[in-house]
């Protein structure tokens, strides 16, 4: 088996994480919750410390609002859409007929207009539509999130949580978020007793046109990981990211500076479930155990 | 093969200035040009010149100036 099916294994012997029968999606123990929660209110303490305004979003969001976000273009092959059943009784028969038969009941379903959000702060842009203040704003939303990729790696996840640090302004201001926050969450990560270190990174966008996009998301350094290894050594996982928009939210949600240019915006955001696991993974499956450092930071 | 890069470019570069005043060896990012306005250049390109860019040349350098985009495309059609 696989380092991150073997991982995975110790998580459920642990009683911490709960199989559902799909992998990704997994049920989560008191213990478990009470680590996110710990890590989640570091997360806030810090935005609060800066004056950012909290929101909090429900998982589905507006079909129309997705689509504005481009991600159909970059990761189709990552979204969850909603579907529903529109039908008459006739209908309703013929969709029970083809689910006792085991046949594909989906196809007979219709679009319900709301998608999974793949990432905690796409619902705040289209709140923000206008002219903001001089010096933008900043915000702390998060969430849960959904991205269809299957993996028995425990920390690749179909639904789990991100806490994210919000900047909408101008440009310098953006880049400025984004080195500043990045190093607030090593600060964070390292206080913890993580292994943390800083990589430039890109996202997985999707096909050939991705690979274009990559490069540029890459050459432009727009994108930066903050990683550790937890379920394998050689290829540490993200546990936080630092990610430069340019005007990609800005300028289809019709936001603009004091000044009257296409607002610019970042995230910093914090892997919820992912940090919870290579706290796992580094001090043990018993948090009753973990270093008085880490306990003191997360729960005194 | 230069007038109809910069064809393309006017049309699917999105560039603030005229691709008339853009040299030879202007670089088009700093021109102006985003990644995702590169992205609609590359695949007017494949359309206009029934050409694949291969995975190797799925790069933001290949895409940097016009010399940079007939060089890419001169190994593609063997002109």
């Amino acid at each position: 088996m696989s380092d991150a099916g073997l991982f995975r294994d110790e998580l459920v012997a642990a009683g911490l994480l709960v199989l559902t029968g799909t992998d990704g999606i997994y049920g989560r123990s008191s213990v478990y919750e009470d680590i996110v929660a710990a890590v989640d209110g570091l997360a806030v303490g810090a935005a609060l410390a800066e004056g950012a305004v909290s929101y909090r979003f429900p998982p589905v969001m507006p079909r129309q609002v997705f689509e504005q976000t481009g991600y159909l273009s970059s990761f189709p092959d990552l979204m969850g859409s909603v579907s529903t059943f529109t039908g008459n009784n006739a209908d309703h028969r013929k969709l029970m007929d083809v689910a006792q038969a085991g046949g594909d009941w989906t196809a007979l379903l219709q679009a319900a207009g709301a998608n999974l959000c793949p990432a905690a702060c796409h619902p705040l842009y289209p709140t923000l539509a206008g002219t903001l203040p001089e010096g933008g704003r900043r915000f702390d939303v998060a969430g849960w999130c959904y991205r269809h990729e299957p993996s028995v790696d425990p920390a690749r996840m179909q639904a789990f949580r991100m806490h994210e640090l919000v900047y909408v302004g101008d440009a310098a201001g953006a880049t400025e978020h984004r080195d500043r926050w990045l190093q607030l969450g090593v600060d964070v990560l390292a206080s913890l007793g993580l292994e943390v270190q800083t990589v430039v990174a890109n996202d997985p966008f999707f096909g050939r046109v991705g690979r274009i996009l990559a490069d540029n998301q890459r050459a432009e350094t727009l994108k930066f990981e903050i990683v550790t290894p937890i379920s394998s050594a050689e290829h540490p996982t993200a546990i936080g990211s630092s990610n430069c928009h340019l005007d990609h939210f800005g300028e289809p949600f019709g936001i603009e500076t004091a000044d009257g240019g296409v607002a610019h915006s970042c995230c910093f955001g914090f892997g919820l479930d992912r940090i919870t696991l290579a706290l796992l993974r580094t001090h043990g499956m018993d948090p009753g155990d973990w270093p008085a450092a880490a306990r003191d930071r997360l729960w005194a | 093969m230069d007038e109809t890069i910069r064809t393309i470019l006017a049309e699917h570069g999105h560039l603030p200035v005229e691709v008339a005043k853009i040299g030879d060896e202007d670089d088009l990012y700093q021109a102006g040009m985003t990644s995702h306005a590169s992205v609609n250049v590359m695949l007017a390109l494949e359309d206009e010149f029934d050409v694949e860019f291969p995975e190797v040349m799925l790069r933001k350098s290949t895409f940097e100036s016009v010399a940079a985009i007939r060089v890419a495309l001169g190994e593609l059609t063997g002109s």
